[in-house]
């Protein structure tokens, strides 16, 4: 048996440190050089590809390229739409989700298995395939409104927002949860003649703590970053979400690159510091969707 | 048996109620209108009355025809050629306009070509542009699932490592997973632009030079593999994750047998690990099928498709006529046969997978 030395040990440390540290610097850089990039001034954001200094904070450094984001574009009218039909869906989602998935594991009802298949069944449905027939229910659906009755949906929150409430993956994962919750609480607390709306509000949702934060961040990636749908559905500005602002940028002859590098950023890094500081819950609830083989 | 204390149908249908409701709207009743549509001619908004058109739809689509060219002949028999020695063909718009000896060629345009003796074989398609959105988005899948696997189980092996410090790489590899793939794709953009783009600029750092700037998006023969590396690095995180949760599952005492068999690293990756990650490895083909086939947003910020359709892809076009073109009839039809390429792709990998 080969001994090994603690020099051979230090050495092959070092080699794995190496690998590691070199891909992390793939990931790493694209989205330094944006952070980069966006507080530079266009000449110099260009020249200082040529070297390291695309990824450092160097040169001739400002806020130009976020005030002048601000004046082309109303920045914060699409923040504040992505926000809030991110956050409306969200908790939307985590309220019929949840109760769907109650009535799933702790129910007795007829049809039940064949909804729950049927439903499941739909997780193979790629949303890419059913916009184009959703783009045109959206157009006739009705709607009842402070306005009185009207028909259409396109150019509204709701459209952004309700067929995104209810989804086979969020459900599946709070009856997977609720599987593993101890039947003997619930039954328990039916023979103290608690309703079942009390047993879901007060002992099954406080005990699932875990899958709500699954369900939520997994859900809030897919409705932040949507841009197909909101491109299709939503023409007016004061209801544009985030993704499909950038088209102010990129629909240029000369493309602003110093400001488009500075909209990225606005819209990317509070995501990521998100994610940085929740980072084990991010990664969890992803590995979460792994176990439905 | 279901216990007494459960059985409740009322409450049972009131919890289930809304969640139900909203999928069959908005998830399964628009997956069957997508069939019904892509048998008629409906419109966003038309004046005139939806009519049935039965599979038209799907003809224009995926209509093929094979047709052989005869050289060009002279009295005596001889092949006519042009000047510069090349064999003189008889024009193909000939057969496939208002030509009434070849109906099945009519409206139908080159697809490609060859040579075959003295004759000139033509692949002739009903939609070119369609055809070409076909094979590229199969090339796109049949390049990056096994490459992003591949590559996410690679990285899932490095974090599995009992190193100090380990989680900071695990979060830096799943970064840009959280990352939007339209801001992904502008960034990409950015560095992949012709001269002194980045990308350009670093290889060139990293050959002393040797390296010949490329028009990375503008050129067929690199703007699709652009994208396709693009996609897998935001990606590739995300299956990390997903092989690492496998990786786990695996029972330590399998790893200290196979170190007491005196087995090498191979050995151990081969007969210890991979059976145990099967399941995962079929998730993972699944997820990552279905994930490269709905392949838009790339296309939609960096090339619209081009350049000379060598970036078409299927949800492009169907968002292109059923939105673009507000042909719904048409956008559908598309959607359906993504659709039915998914669904036979994954019972295709079930049944490849399964357990023996």
């Amino acid at each position: 048996m080969a001994s090994v030395t603690p020099d051979n040990r230090g050495l092959r440390l070092a080699t794995r440190y190496a690998v590691l540290i070199l891909v992390a610097i793939i990931f790493v850089f694209p989205l330094l050089f944006m952070v980069m990039s966006s507080l530079k001034p266009s000449a110099q954001l260009l020249l200082d590809t040529k070297s390291l200094r695309a990824f450092l904070p160097v040169g001739d450094l400002s806020f130009d390229n976020y005030t002048a984001a601000f004046d082309r574009a109303p920045i914060g009218v699409f923040v504040f739409n992505s926000v809030l039909v991110t956050g409306l869906t969200v908790v939307l989602t985590l309220f019929v989700c949840s109760l769907a998935g109650f009535a799933f594991v702790f129910l007795e009802w007829t049809g039940k298995t064949i909804i729950f298949s049927i439903l499941l069944a739909t997780l193979i449905i790629p949303y890419e395939t059913i916009f184009i027939p959703l783009l045109l229910m959206a157009s006739q659906l009705p709607w009842i409104g402070a306005g009185g009755f009207e028909i259409g949906w396109l150019n509204t929150y709701r459209v952004q927002i309700i067929p995104f409430i209810a989804d086979a993956l969020t459900i599946f994962l709070f009856v997977q949860y609720f599987k593993d919750l101890p039947r003997e609480l619930i039954e328990a607390s039916r023979v103290e003649g608690a309703s079942w709306w009390t047993i879901y509000r007060r002992v099954v949702m406080p005990l699932s703590g875990p899958v709500i934060a699954t369900a939520a961040i997994l859900k809030f990636l897919f409705m932040y970053n949507q841009y197909l749908w909101p491109l299709m559905v939503v023409q007016e500005e004061a209801i544009r979400p985030v993704m499909v602002g950038l088209g102010y940028f990129t629909d240029q002859l000369n493309v602003p690159w110093g400001e488009v590098m500075a909209y990225l950023t606005i819209i990317t890094v509070p995501v990521l510091a998100f994610y940085l500081s929740l980072q084990r819950v991010f990664i969890a609830s992803v590995a979460s969707t792994g176990v439905k083989g | 048996m279901a216990s007494k204390l459960t059985q409740s149908n009322r409450a049972g249908w009131l919890f289930a109620a809304p969640g139900v409701a909203l999928m069959t709207l908005f998830i399964i009743l628009p997956f069957f209108l997508a069939f019904a549509f892509s048998l008629t001619n409906q419109r966003l908004a038309s004046p005139n009355p939806t009519e049935y058109v039965g599979f038209e739809n799907y003809s224009d689509l995926l209509g093929l025809a094979i047709f052989t060219l005869e050289p060009e002949r002279d009295e005596g028999g001889e092949v006519l050629r042009d000047d510069d020695g090349e064999i003189e063909y008889p024009r193909l718009r000939n057969f496939t306009r208002n030509n009434p000896d070849y109906p099945n060629l009519q409206g139908k345009r080159e697809w490609f070509s060859w040579q075959s003796g003295e004759n000139r074989t033509v692949i002739l398609a009903s939609d070119v542009v369609f055809m070409k959105a076909l094979i590229n988005t199969f090339t796109f899948v049949l390049f990056v699932a096994p490459i992003q696997a591949g590559f996410a189980l690679c990285l899932a092996l490095l974090i599995n490592q009992k190193l100090r410090g380990i989680n900071i790489f695990r979060t830096v590899f799943f970064m840009p997973v959280v990352v939007s793939i339209v801001v992904v794709s502008l960034l990409w953009q950015f560095i992949y632009s012709p001269g002194d783009g980045l990308l350009n600029n670093v290889l060139s750092g990293l050959t002393f030079g040797l390296w010949e700037p490329r028009d990375w998006l503008g050129n067929t023969a690199t703007a699709l593999p652009s994208i396709m590396a693009m996609s897998i690095w935001q990606g590739v995180g995300f299956h990390m994750v997903i092989w690492l949760s496998g990786l786990q599952t695996i029972s330590p005492t399998l790893y200290e047998a196979a170190e007491i068999e005196g087995s090498n690293k191979w050995q151990t990756f081969r007969y210890v690990t991979w059976p145990g990650l099967r399941n995962t490895a079929v998730l993972i083909l699944i997820v990552i099928t279905m994930q490269a086939f709905a392949l838009f947003a790339q296309i939609d910020v960096m090339t619209s498709g081009g350049p000379l359709d060598s970036t078409q892809v299927l949800v492009f076009q169907a968002v292109e006529r059923g939105y673009g073109k507000q042909d719904i009839s048409g956008g559908s039809t598309i959607s359906v046969i993504l659709f039915v390429i998914v669904l036979i792709i994954s019972l295709i990998q079930r049944y490849l997978t399964r357990e023996r």
